[in-house]
């Protein structure tokens, strides 16, 4: 016997919400307890370490402060790309918002590219110190974020935009969910900056 | 429906607040790391203002201001287990366990 669970996006009765938007909140959770761990072992490794503050002070504060504000940006320019659906129901404007934060998010990537390299560079890789294990393995893995959401949005901008066109509710929903994983993204980074770069 | 539409409008231009409030709390948060007070207060500072700004990006992007009691429930889970997270091994680094029952180190 074969069961067809119907695919919805009014919001449930029981609950007030879409399955979708209960789906990418549980998911955010997961990446929470994700970066979690990994902010709980960073609290270890530099418990009573005297040599942190040494091996931090390589790190370069304006470049990581250009970052937050790029990840900043972006996130009021995917913010205002759901706006243009809601309000205007203006595709293009809404591609012109997506496409902006596409940019913020290769900007961040661009400038994560050349303060790898100049790690690299200096001879510092993961396993030189227990701060650049820790540096490379969060900023790694936002990285990876950062590229995963990316990908997403550029999907909803181009291959993915022919749901708007067929059922625009739908595809508006989709593209709020993609925009919660970018706030966690930004959100994650906020945490990030201060505890690698300035503390 | 039109009321839902003003209601977006509205919150299009608290995020809008709270865009350019972000942007000055990040400059804060590196003026504030060039202070000389010593480490705990450096950090508490840091962490004030980084809380302060994830819950600004909670509440107005990620509409947490306006969430349904599933969407709380799961996040005070998450929550919950998060400080565990960072706390549990903060206490095994300390023992506070021997210290209870040895009453020193």
């Amino acid at each position: 016997m074969s069961v067809v669970i119907p695919h919805i996006y009014e919001p449930r009765q029981d609950t007030g919400l879409t399955n979708a938007k209960l789906g990418i909140w549980l998911f955010l959770a997961s990446e929470v307890m994700l970066f979690g761990g990994l902010f709980s072992a960073y609290v270890i490794l530099r418990i009573n370490n005297p040599l942190w503050q040494t091996w931090a002070s390589i790190l370069s504060v304006p470049l990581a402060t250009f970052n937050t504000f790029l990840l900043i940006t972006s996130s009021i320019t995917v913010v205002l790309g759901w706006a243009s659906l809601i309000l205007k129901k203006d595709f293009k404007r809404y591609r012109f918002y997506m496409i902006l934060t596409l940019l913020c998010g290769i900007g961040f990537m661009v400038v994560k590219y050349f303060e790898y390299t100049a790690k690299f560079h200096h001879g510092l890789f993961p396993s030189s110190n227990p701060f650049m294990a820790v540096y490379f393995t969060l900023t790694g893995l936002h990285g990876l974020h950062v590229l995963g959401g990316m990908a997403v949005l550029a999907y909803y901008c181009w291959p993915g935009s022919y749901l708007w066109k067929t059922n625009p509710v739908w595809f508006t929903q989709r593209v709020e969910c993609a925009g919660l994983f970018w706030h966690l993204v930004d959100l994650v980074w906020i945490f990030l900056f201060p505890t690698l770069y300035l503390m | 429906m039109t009321q839902d539409l003003e209601h977006v409008e509205e919150h299009i231009r608290a995020c809008i607040v709270v865009f350019l409030s972000l942007l000055v709390l990040t400059g804060l948060t590196v003026w504030a790391s060039y202070l000389e007070v010593p480490a705990p207060a450096a950090i508490t500072i840091a962490l004030c203002i980084a809380a302060t700004k994830g819950t600004m990006v909670g509440l107005y992007f990620m509409h947490l201001i306006s969430e349904k009691k599933l969407i709380y429930f799961a996040l005070g889970m998450t929550v919950f287990f998060f400080l565990g997270l960072i706390l549990l091994p903060v206490l095994g680094v300390h023992d506070i366990i021997r210290l209870l029952i040895t009453k020193s180190y």
